[in-house]
């Protein structure tokens, strides 16, 4: 194969440095982020954790703080190292930028780190997902402005013909982000900690769910694509399975997304008109949705005896199957009736979850597990049975997770609407809530199971950067069968 | 909406759509076939050895993506969506509460205006109607007063006999329909700490509470002054303010020294929001028979 070739001479010259800071941030923000996800979850379970520092501890100050950290720290930090990786190898380009690729690396983990002293103390917008304060949003701006430089100043300079699948998805994921967050974090400053957002009441809440509901499209959805077309046709070493639907779906996912987010605002001040336009651009998002899940799954085709020996690709694997079950569970949320059931019910959060630790995080991890052992010059990481131990706890944890709250949201649900013989309804809000603790339970017990193999992975990966690699050659680690 | 906004958005869905049926439409083509190596199906690009086929869509994905953009074509006709087109239906969301509010009224109307028809002290003797205003006081009331009615910091307990706005059905019901606000000023800057600290010892020896005698004589003189004009010469209160009697050693908010100089120094301002948005009058009817039954049961 002579682009292999290519590809081998030119290798020293890739920036891998900026690959590799993103990908150590990527576990340890990973580690951070969902540590603080079981202690929220086990303070729904056990109300007194509020109290260990308040306010600091309380539930309403930590919960930004780890959606904060898993989608921007950890999904970021994620999506910067895959996206730089992956760009600079298919398009055989080292990284254009100078300065600006190690500002991207350095802003993004002030951003971060700011993040982390700011929303406990409770400095926020009060916008879900974009809780930060104007100067921190002004930060994160220059970075993706940075960002964006760096990566289509790469793909400009790119030596090969067309540009690769993975990064029209990295491109669209940029592009569109950019977008969101300054659209979305306009406010009028009052001091240098609190701001007031540009608009109010149902077009607040439209544009909110704009950015929202396409946070999920764009950052969680099309940029992990990018990270799915890359690695697992990559770690299979099998071609892609169909071009065409690349490109069908790709279209159709990124301009679709963007109208979807008022199904977040069903049977609310919103007009009709645009709950039901979002209602069905919702469901026609299925097909699209699917089409990534179908060329990465049926890209291993005559591949699938590896899934036996190889963990990295069983995460990547696994992580499509969560990602076209979460995508069908959303079209169905989306319908009206569906939604008036699921809304404002744990469904939500299971549904969330099984997408952020089912997909996003599975795939993440696998992209990593294929990475370290690249950017280390290893044949392969310290232990190929941590990364099957990690694997089964991850499933576990996701699986138990998304069951909990499937059992709980649609349990609130028919509490809420249940109506005695007289018209009076039957159960209180309490009761409801009460019913729920044995699903809070077990959402803890699936959230250390994810947690404890984030905790493998962060001990794999220390061991991997630390270990010469003379070690791995003579210790004769132990192959899995 | 203007006619402009609407064909914004009419024109936007229909590019967006068009767009997406054409590319679907225009992605059927066959497998790519290298007529020197029938076996080879890939596009040709090669990028950091990976490689690409080019299979055709599969055709059950192809019918569900056509099938969903007709199901939307059909939705798009039948409801709102298409800017101010109305659809064929006629449907809002607001019809539809009223034709559910209706069928509601029609299998329930006759048991709540049987009731709403009857005396509040009259409901309060019916099981039937307890039972109803039990569960409408679960779920709206016991947030704040709790789900015993025992009340919380803050929140009056509605199961004792000591009322802040008084007791009687037609009160109890005036509480509920309009709501309260009990407002106590802040009386630190206008009395100076020395007289808050005499003030709080005598409105402690008031309900027989343990207090400095001497502190509570200077105290007296000062609640003549300042506080009895709501709360009445002998500290018994006044229901027409919300003012609460200060001799039954029953307390809304902290009735220890501290807790009393802390009312007295920053007033207390307490809001009981008004109901008659919220609950219809048949509703109300049958809370104010249930909370007036609360301490009528309790004697």
């Amino acid at each position: 194969m002579s682009s292999n070739q290519a590809t081998a001479v030119e290798q020293s010259a890739y920036d891998y440095k900026v690959v590799r800071q993103f990908t150590i941030m990527t576990v340890v923000w990973g580690v951070i982020g969902m540590s603080l996800g079981v202690f929220i979850a086990a303070e729904l379970m056990w109300p007194q954790l509020n109290d260990i520092l308040q306010p600091y501890s309380h539930f309403g100050r930590l919960r930004p703080l780890h959606t904060n950290a898993v989608i921007f720290a950890f999904g970021g930090c994620a999506l910067f190292a895959t996206s730089y990786y992956v760009v600079q190898r298919t398009c055989q380009a080292p990284l254009f930028g100078g300065i600006l690729v190690p500002f991207t690396f350095w802003g993004w983990q002030l951003v971060i780190v700011l993040a982390c002293i700011t929303l406990p103390l409770g400095y926020t917008s009060t916008k879900e997902y974009a809780e930060l304060e104007w100067p921190i949003d002004i930060l994160i701006t220059l970075v993706w402005v940075s960002y964006a430089i760096v990566f289509f100043g790469t793909i400009v300079k790119r030596k090969t013909s067309h540009i690769y699948v993975a990064n029209w998805f990295y491109g669209a994921f940029i592009i569109t982000v950019a977008l969101l967050h300054v659209v979305n974090s306009m406010a009028v400053p009052v001091t240098l900690t609190k701001s007031y957002s540009m608009y109010s009441g149902a077009m607040d809440a439209m544009i909110q769910w704009w950015y929202g509901h396409n946070a999920v499209g764009f950052f969680l959805t099309a940029g992990f694509l990018g990270m799915m077309y890359y690695f697992v046709p990559k770690q299979a070493g099998r071609p892609v399975y169909s071009y065409q639907l690349s490109i069908v779906h790709f279209w159709a996912l990124i301009s679709l997304y963007i109208w979807a987010g008022s199904h977040h605002l069903h049977y609310s001040a919103l007009p009709d008109w645009a709950q039901s336009l979002g209602m069905v651009m919702s469901l026609i998002l299925l097909a699209p949705s699917w089409g990534g899940m179908i060329n990465g799954i049926m890209t291993l085709s005559g591949a699938w005896h590896k899934l036996r020996t190889d963990p990295t690709l069983r995460f990547l694997v696994v992580s499509l199957s969560f990602y076209g079950m979460s995508t069908f569970e959303g079209p169905m949320m989306a319908i009206k009736t569906v939604n008036a059931l699921s809304h404002n019910t744990d469904w939500t959060v299971g549904h969330v979850h099984s997408g952020a630790l089912g997909w996003v995080a599975m795939i993440s991890i696998g992209a990593v597990y294929h990475l370290l052992p690249v950017l280390t010059g290893r044949r392969e990481m310290w232990s190929v049975t941590l990364i099957n131990t990690h694997f089964w706890l991850a499933t576990i944890g996701t699986v138990l997770y998304i069951a909990s709250m499937w059992v709980n949201g649609i349990m609130q649900g028919l509490m809420w609407r249940a109506f005695n013989a007289d018209g009076t309804l039957t159960y209180s809000f309490a009761e409801a809530v009460e019913a729920s603790y044995p699903g809070y339970f077990v959402r803890v017990l699936g959230g250390g199971f994810f947690l404890v193999g984030m905790l493998l992975m962060a001990f794999n990966m220390y061991r991997t950067l630390v270990t010469e690699e003379e070690d791995e050659v003579t210790d004769a680690q132990p192959q899995t069968a | 909406m203007s006619t402009f906004w609407s064909l914004w958005i009419i024109g936007l869905t229909l590019i967006n759509l068009g767009l997406i049926i054409w590319v679907l439409m225009a992605n059927r083509k066959v497998a790519i076939s290298d007529d020197d190596d029938p076996e080879n199906k890939t596009t040709g690009h090669i990028y950091d050895g990976i490689e690409e086929y080019d299979n055709p869509l599969p055709k059950w994905w192809f019918q569900m993506f056509v099938g969903t953009i007709i199901f939307t074509a059909i939705y798009l006709a039948l409801y709102p969506g298409l800017g101010s087109f109305k659809g064929l239906l006629g449907w809002t969301s607001q019809n539809q509460l009223e034709r559910e509010q209706e069928r509601a009224d029609e299998q329930y109307g006759e048991l709540f205006a049987q009731f709403a028809a009857m005396p509040v002290e009259q409901v309060a003797e019916d099981p039937r109607a307890l039972k109803m205003g039990v569960r409408l006081f679960a779920n709206n009331c016991a947030i704040c007063h709790g789900a015993d009615a025992g009340g919380n910091y803050g929140f009056p307990n509605l199961t004792d006999n000591d009322w802040l706005y008084g007791g009687t059905p037609e009160l109890i019901k005036q509480t509920l329909v309009n709501g309260r606000n009990g407002n106590m000023p802040p009386w630190g800057p206008i009395i100076g700490e020395e007289n808050v600290v005499a003030a709080a010892e005598y409105v402690l020896s008031l309900s027989g509470r343990e207090h400095r005698q001497e502190l509570a004589v200077a105290g007296q003189k000062v609640f003549a002054q300042n506080c009895a004009a709501c709360h009445g010469a002998d500290g018994k209160g006044n229901q027409l303010l919300g003012a609460p009697n200060l001799t039954d050693d029953i307390w809304l908010y902290d009735g220890t020294a501290k807790g009393i100089r802390h009312s007295i120094r920053n007033g207390r301002n307490n809001v009981m929001p008004a109901q008659q948005e919220r609950l219809r009058e048949e509703k109300i009817h049958l809370l104010t028979a249930y909370v007036y039954s609360l301490s009528r049961n309790m004697e």
